[in-house]
C-alpha cells in the first residue's frame, strides 16, 4: 500500500506542560526526528475534542498524535490525560469503523523531561504511517 | 478583518542557520490578514522588541505573532513589550519554529522551511480570533493557614505570623512539636533536640498573631488562592485547658494503661495524661477511647482529684471556619510500618526496634531516663547492630528511594550509645553512606574513626532470636564474606514514608503526590515550596524525607511564598478560561461533570451553565464534552483549533 516517496502529514495535539515541553526538550538536546509533523499545543490533552482529530484525517492528515502526562498523578489539570484515554479510545473504534486505520490515531504519555521519547515517538510514528500509505478517504464535501 | 504582524526571528543561526527566514516571512506576508512580516537576527533583545513595538504603531497592528524559540521560554518578553505598545498581551502569540523546528531537523532545511511556515500559519490562524483579555482580579484573605505542627509547620507559622500576618495553625496530635520533639540529640552538634525546639513551641502558643489549634482536623477545604474556605473540626480533650494546672493528680488515680505514643510503644501512660512534660498547650488531655466511658458512675476518678475544677466529661466536638490566602502543608512524615519488615523480625522480636524507639531511649525525658536499656529485660546491651536503609533503596520489595537522613542518626545513635555504654559494641550496616550536609562527613568520620563505632558494607539477610539473644546474619561486601553476629538488640533505620494525613490532605486541596505519597512540588529544582496549585506550599518532609536543618529552612521559604501571596491587594488570575454561550447551552451538565476543579455549576435560575472564572484553570475538557458547542474556552475556541488544523494540513480556508 506504501507510494514511493510518500511523506505523511501528521498533526500532532501536544498539551502545554509535559508533552509540549518534551518536544521542547526534544530541542534542547538536538535530537533529531521526521518533519512530517506539525504540533499544536492545547493547554491539557483533555481539551482535544474528538471533532478535531476527525477535522485534521478530513482535512488531509494521514496520522494524528495525542500526547499528554503521563497517568495517573502527571496531569496538571488532575484528570485530563484520562479524559483524553478515553476520548482517544473510543474514537479509534470508530474511526475503524470509517474506514480509518486506528493505527493512524496514537496516543502517547510524554513527560518534560522526555526529549528523548518525543523524538523516537515521532520517528516510529511517521515511518509506521508511511508503511501505511496514504490515508484514503472519500469525503463528501457540503 | 485582523491586521496581524508576523516577526520572524533569526536567533542567530539557531533558526536561520537550518530555516530560510526570508523565506518564511515573504510567504506569511502573503497569508490572509497579515499586513506587515518581517526577520530580525535577534527578537528578544532590547532592539528587537522595539522593532515590534514600532511596527505595531506604524503598521497598526492589532495581533502579533514571534516566530521565534518556545513560548515557554519568551512568551511573557514579547505579551510584556507588546504591552508598552498598547496591544493587549492576549492579541500576541509565539511560533515555535526553533525547539520544534530548526533544531530538530538540522540536515534538512528545505522541509524544515516548509515546516516552519506551517507551524507560523497555524500561530497566524489562532492570534487573529484571540479576545483581548484582561487578567482576572481577586480579593485576598490576609491569613495562612498551616497544617502540621512539628518543626516545619512551627518555623513556617512564626515567620509568617513575624511579618504581621495571622496564622491559623491546626495539628492532628494533643500537642505540637511533631517527631523533632521526640529525638534525643541531633546531629552533627549534637544539640538537645528538646532544648532546640520547646522555646519555638512556647513561641507559637504565645504569639499574638498565631491561632492554635491542636487535637483538631481539617475536614474540608474549598476554594482558591487567596480566598480558601477551611472547615476544622477540634475534638474534645474532656479537659479546660486554661484551667489545668499540671498538678498531675488525675493521672495518679487513673485505673487504665495505655501504650504511650510518644515513648513508641516503649512505656505506658494513662487514659489522661500530657503526651510529654514540655507539650503545647500546657494541658492534660482524656483520651476518650480508652477512658472507662467518660462516665462518671462506671470511674470517674480524675474528675473527684481535680481541685482545678478543669476535668468535664460533657464536652463535643467544636467546628471552626475560617478564612485564609494561603497554605502551608507541613504534614510530616511517618516511618514505615512494621508488619512489612518482616525479614529483619520487627514487629515480632521485642529486640528489634527502630529509629525513633532508640531516640527515646538515649533520651533524657524517656521511659530509660536516657540510659540505654533493650525492652525485653530491661538489661544493658552490651552489643548493638544497626540496619540502615531498612525499607528504603530497595524497589522490589519496599520503597524505591532514600530516605536521606539515617546514614546520619544512625550514626549518631551508635556515637551517643558508645558514650552511655562505653564497653558496648555497636556495629552498623551500610549499604552507601550519604552524608552530604554541612559538618556530615566530619561526623560520619568522627563515628568510625574516634568512636569505634564498626561499620560493615552491606545487608543484612535475616535476623532471627537465640536464646536471650538475636542472632544477625549479613555480608560483608567490601571482605566478601558472611557475617554473624549475636547482638542483644537490633534497631532498624526504617524509611520515611509521608504522614497518613498528607494523602488525606492532599485529597482534600486536590494537590498532586507523587508515586510514592510525598506532596509533588511545582518544579523539582526552580519551585521546590510549592504546588502547581497557587497559594498552596509545602514544608518538611511531606514533601520529601529531609533533616531539620533542610526542614526548617524550606519552612521559611514556603512562609516567605505565603506572606508574597497574602500581601497583595488583589491576584490575579489567567483570563483564558472556560466560557459558556447561554444561548446554545442546553443546561444538560456534561460539563458541570467533567471539571476537576468544580468551576463550572448550573445556574437553576437560567437552567444554563456558569463558569466561575476564579476556579477555572483553563484546561478546556468541559470545551472538549460539550455536545453543543457551548462551553468554549477563551483562546482556543473550537473555530480557532480547527483553522489550525487546516493550516497545519495546508488546507485554505475557503
Amino acid at each position: 500500500m506504501s507510494e514511493e516517496g510518500f511523506e505523511p502529514k501528521i498533526v500532532a495535539f501536544l498539551c502545554n506542560w509535559c508533552s509540549y515541553a518534551g518536544a521542547d526538550l526534544a530541542g534542547v538536546s538536538r535530537k533529531q526526528y521526521p518533519p512530517n509533523v506539525v504540533p499544536i499545543r492545547v493547554m491539557c490533552s483533555g481539551r482535544v475534542d474528538p471533532q478535531f482529530i476527525l477535522q485534521a484525517f478530513r482535512d488531509g492528515a494521514d496520522g494524528v498524535l495525542v500526547g499528554g502526562c503521563h497517568t495517573p498523578g502527571d496531569c496538571h489539570y488532575l484528570t485530563g490525560n484520562f479524559k483524553a484515554f478515553k476520548r482517544v479510545t473510543l474514537l479509534k473504534r470508530i474511526i475503524a469503523q470509517m474506514g480509518i486505520e486506528p493505527e493512524r490515531l496514537r496516543l502517547e504519555w510524554i513527560s518534560a523531561s522526555e526529549g528523548d521519547k518525543y523524538a523516537q515517538v515521532i520517528t516510529e510514528f511517521v515511518s509506521q504511517i508511511k508503511a501505511l500509505g496514504p490515508l484514503q478517504l472519500e469525503v463528501a464535501h457540503e | 478583518m485582523a491586521r496581524v504582524g508576523v516577526f520572524v526571528c533569526h536567533c542567530g543561526l539557531n533558526i536561520a542557520g537550518t530555516v530560510d527566514v526570508e523565506r518564511v516571512a515573504e510567504e506569511l506576508a502573503k497569508y490572509p490578514d497579515v499586513v506587515y512580516a518581517t526577520t530580525y537576527k535577534y527578537m528578544c533583545s532590547e532592539p528587537g522588541q522595539k522593532l515590534l513595538q514600532d511596527a505595531i504603531k506604524e503598521h497598526k497592528l492589532d495581533a502579533v505573532v514571534v516566530a521565534a524559540c518556545s513560548p515557554s521560554m519568551h512568551e511573557e518578553t514579547f505579551r510584556t513589550a507588546a504591552g508598552y505598545a498598547k496591544l493587549n498581551p492576549y492579541r500576541v502569540e509565539m511560533a515555535n519554529i526553533r525547539e520544534h523546528c530548526s533544531w530538530v531537523h538540522a540536515d534538512e532545511k528545505e522541509k524544515a522551511t516548509e515546516k516552519a511556515i506551517a507551524i507560523v500559519k497555524t500561530i497566524v490562524e489562532k492570534v487573529r480570533e484571540n479576545e483581548p483579555l484582561k487578567p482576572v482580579s481577586i480579593g485576598v484573605s490576609r491569613r495562612v493557614l498551616v497544617v502540621g505542627g512539628g518543626v516545619a509547620g512551627i518555623q513556617a507559622a512564626l515567620d509568617v505570623a513575624n511579618a504581621g500576618i495571622e496564622v491559623v495553625m491546626v495539628e492532628k496530635k494533643p500537642s505540637i512539636g511533631g517527631h523533632m520533639a521526640q529525638l534525643s540529640e541531633t546531629f552533627p552538634t549534637l544539640d538537645c533536640s528538646q532544648c532546640i525546639l520547646t522555646p519555638k513551641m512556647a513561641a507559637v502558643s504565645k504569639h499574638p498573631n498565631i491561632k492554635l489549634l491542636t487535637y483538631s482536623e481539617i475536614i474540608d477545604i474549598s476554594g482558591y488562592v487567596g480566598n480558601y474556605k477551611v472547615r476544622i473540626k477540634k475534638k474534645p480533650r474532656y479537659v479546660i485547658e486554661d484551667r489545668c494546672n499540671l498538678c498531675g493528680e488525675c493521672e495518679k488515680v487513673c485505673p487504665v494503661f495505655v501504650e504511650n505514643e510518644f515513648d513508641e510503644g516503649l512505656s505506658l501512660r494513662k487514659a489522661i495524661y500530657i503526651p510529654f512534660p514540655q507539650a503545647v498547650p500546657s494541658t492534660y488531655i482524656i483520651d476518650s477511647e480508652h477512658c472507662l466511658g467518660l462516665e462518671p458512675i462506671i470511674c470517674g476518678k480524675c474528675i473527684k482529684e481535680c481541685e482545678a475544677n478543669a476535668i468535664t466529661y460533657d464536652m463535643s466536638p467544636e467546628y471552626i471556619e475560617v478564612e485564609v490566602g494561603a497554605i502551608i502543608l507541613a504534614t510530616g512524615y511517618e516511618l514505615y510500618p512494621k508488619e512489612k519488615m518482616a525479614e529483619y523480625g520487627y514487629g515480632k522480636y521485642e529486640n528489634v526496634i527502630h529509629g525513633l524507639q532508640f531516640e527515646r531511649l538515649l533520651s533524657a525525658s524517656g521511659p530509660t531516663g536516657g540510659e540505654v536499656l533493650r525492652p525485653s529485660d530491661g538489661k544493658v546491651p552490651k552489643r548493638v547492630v544497626f540496619i540502615q536503609c531498612s525499607g528504603s533503596r530497595d524497589p522490589d520489595n519496599h520503597m524505591p528511594y532514600c530516605s536521606k537522613i539515617c546514614c546520619m542518626y544512625t550514626a549518631k545513635q551508635a556515637l551517643l550509645y558508645k558514650h552511655r555504654v562505653p564497653d558496648g559494641e555497636a556495629y552498623i550496616f551500610y549499604i552507601d553512606i550519604r552524608a552530604g550536609g554541612k559538618g556530615y562527613e566530619e561526623f560520619i568520620s568522627r563515628a568510625m574513626e574516634e568512636e569505634g563505632v564498626i561499620y560493615l558494607r552491606g545487608r543484612v539477610s535475616k535476623v532471627f532470636p537465640e536464646g536471650d539473644k538475636l542472632m544477625v546474619w549479613g555480608v560483608d561486601t567490601l571482605l566478601g564474606n558472611k557475617v554473624e553476629i549475636e547482638a542483644d538488640l537490633v534497631v532498624l533505620a526504617q524509611a520515611m514514608v509521608p504522614s497518613s494525613g498528607t494523602g488525606e490532605i492532599a485529597k482534600l486541596l486536590k494537590c498532586a503526590v507523587d508515586e510514592n505519597g510525598f506532596l509533588k512540588e511545582a518544579h523539582p529544582k526552580l519551585r521546590p515550596v510549592e504546588s502547581v496549585a497557587q497559594g498552596l506550599f509545602f514544608a518538611g518532609a511531606a514533601q520529601a524525607p529531609k533533616d531539620i536543618p533542610e526542614a526548617v529552612a524550606q519552612a521559611s521559604g514556603a512562609a516567605a511564598k505565603a506572606v508574597a501571596v497574602v500581601s497583595q491587594d488583589e491576584l490575579y488570575h489567567e483570563p483564558t478560561t472556560a466560557v459558556i454561550d447561554e444561548d446554545m447551552c442546553s443546561g444538560c451538565e456534561i460539563c458541570v461533570a467533567t471539571c476537576p476543579f468544580d468551576a463550572i455549576k448550573l445556574n437553576p435560575a437560567t437552567g444554563r451553565a456558569e463558569v466561575n472564572e476564579v476556579l477555572c484553570e483553563g484546561c478546556g475538557t468541559c470545551a472538549a464534552a460539550c455536545p453543543s458547542g457551548a462551553a468554549q474556552l477563551r483562546n482556543t475556541k473550537d473555530v480557532q483549533v480547527v483553522r489550525m488544523i487546516k493550516a497545519a494540513l495546508g488546507v485554505s480556508e475557503t
